[in-house]
């Protein structure tokens, strides 16, 4: 009854994978709640930013400043954030594919996360700083990253910089995605305000009020980039850990009803040979 | 006509109705702002900010951060804003006790955007202990 013993193996060692996916599920739910929070509460402030960039620049127009300068040349920074840790579903292999379709050889990176940083390495990219990130994002760490990609940029070294990160959608949706940072583009829109005025009074100057607006604008997008990078992660991770653990709650319902079969297998042959025993014996 | 007035933290949003008038802590002093005000945009030091919802006035306690102005919409962008009650004037103290010995030991090796980043910090704890003590 070698494969009866087989099979009890089995359903136990699934049965440790499942009570392992579970926790892990529940530690990523848990996560994922803080994480989702915080990427929705700072969502409210990144946009009126932006709003308040753009009205800036449309009542403004002949605003300059060193991050709105546009130039020509292919030389390009991606900050690239993905996770620290597998275990959380395609998000790294789709944000992958988009990095790879849309980076030239001239194409350096920043990362922040170990998995994409290991593949960028293995194909051989030039990455010209890595960061690690707290669980929950510390603003600051935002700030050292964005200090970091506008100097690049101030000094020249690199024409144009983006971010590639996942954007929370929702729980069961993240979308990767590579959007501009440097030089800053004010966001356009359908201006919803068409009646207001975009004559400005600014206090105590335009370039001053640029200067002081542009810098912070860069640092929350930075940080809003990390922060929906991590609910991604952790939504992710929550789902592919629940889909783990059902898995493995199907494969032990299998498995136990063959063990079963085979057991009652296994008496029914055993009352056989007593039977025939006994019968011969008369 | 009232006067649309949004206040904004990255945390969340802290306050989004109709007032009838907003005082803000503009860099260059403070500045009252009723409806059908000009477009304006400036910069807010670390403060006390007041509306008036019904003739009754409402004061909190701002940070750094920017205002825009548009005729029947004001939006305030700061990185902190507390009511009265949610100042904890200690913890306030003790921030800028731990600032400033950060800012006094570290001053060589510090880089400018931390001090500045600590700087605020002292500023706006001060201001919130400021605006608290005035209301006893």
């Amino acid at each position: 009854m070698a494969n009866l013993r087989d099979i009890r193996r089995r359903i136990k060692s699934v049965k440790n994978t499942a009570q392992i996916t579970r926790a892990m599920q529940l530690v990523a739910a848990a996560k994922m709640k803080k994480a989702q929070d915080q990427a929705l509460a700072g969502r409210d402030y990144s946009k009126q930013l932006s709003s308040v960039l753009q009205d800036i620049s449309e009542g403004y127009s002949d605003a300059t400043h060193p991050l709105l300068e546009i130039r020509e040349g292919a030389r390009e920074l991606v900050l690239v954030i993905s996770t620290d840790k597998g275990l959380c579903g395609a998000i790294n292999t789709n944000l992958a594919r988009i990095v790879r379709a849309k980076s030239t050889p001239a194409t350096d990176f920043v990362t922040c996360g170990r998995k994409l940083r290991v593949m960028l390495e293995k194909l051989g990219s030039t990455i010209i700083a890595d960061f690690s990130a707290k669980d929950p994002i510390v603003f600051a760490e935002a700030r050292s990253i964005a200090n970091l990609l506008s100097k690049k940029f101030l000094d020249g070294d690199y024409d144009r910089v983006s971010i590639a990160y996942n954007r929370f959608v929702n729980t069961m949706s993240q979308v990767p995605e590579i959007v501009q940072l440097l030089p800053v583009v004010p966001p356009t829109g359908a201006s919803e305000k068409a009646d207001e005025t975009h004559e400005f009074i600014f206090e105590p100057s335009p370039s001053d009020v640029l200067s002081a607006i542009l810098p912070l604008y860069i640092n929350y997008r930075v940080f809003q980039a990390l922060v929906e990078a991590r609910a991604s992660e952790h939504s992710a991770r929550m789902v592919a850990m629940k889909s783990a653990t059902d898995n493995a709650k199907k494969f032990i319902k299998e498995l136990t009803l063959e063990y079963n079969k085979l057991r009652q297998g296994a008496i029914t042959s055993e009352l056989l040979e007593i039977t025939t025993a006994m019968k011969a014996m008369e | 006509m009232p006067l649309q007035l949004d206040i904004v933290t990255p945390e969340k949003t802290i306050f989004s109705d109709m007032v009838e008038h907003v005082y803000l802590p503009g860099a260059d002093g403070e500045m009252g702002v009723l409806p059908q005000h000009a477009g304006l945009v400036t910069a807010l030091k670390p403060g006390e900010l007041r509306y008036a919802i019904k003739g009754k006035e409402h004061f909190l306690a701002i940070g750094s951060g920017f205002a825009e102005v548009n005729h029947s919409r004001v939006v305030v962008l700061t990185d902190s804003a507390l009511g009265e009650a949610e100042i904890d004037e200690a913890a306030a103290e003790e921030a800028i006790k731990r600032a400033q010995q950060k800012l006094s030991t570290a001053d060589s090796n510090l880089d400018p955007d931390e001090a500045a980043f600590l700087q605020n910090i002292i500023e706006k704890s001060a201001a919130a202990i400021q605006f608290k003590r005035k209301k006893h």
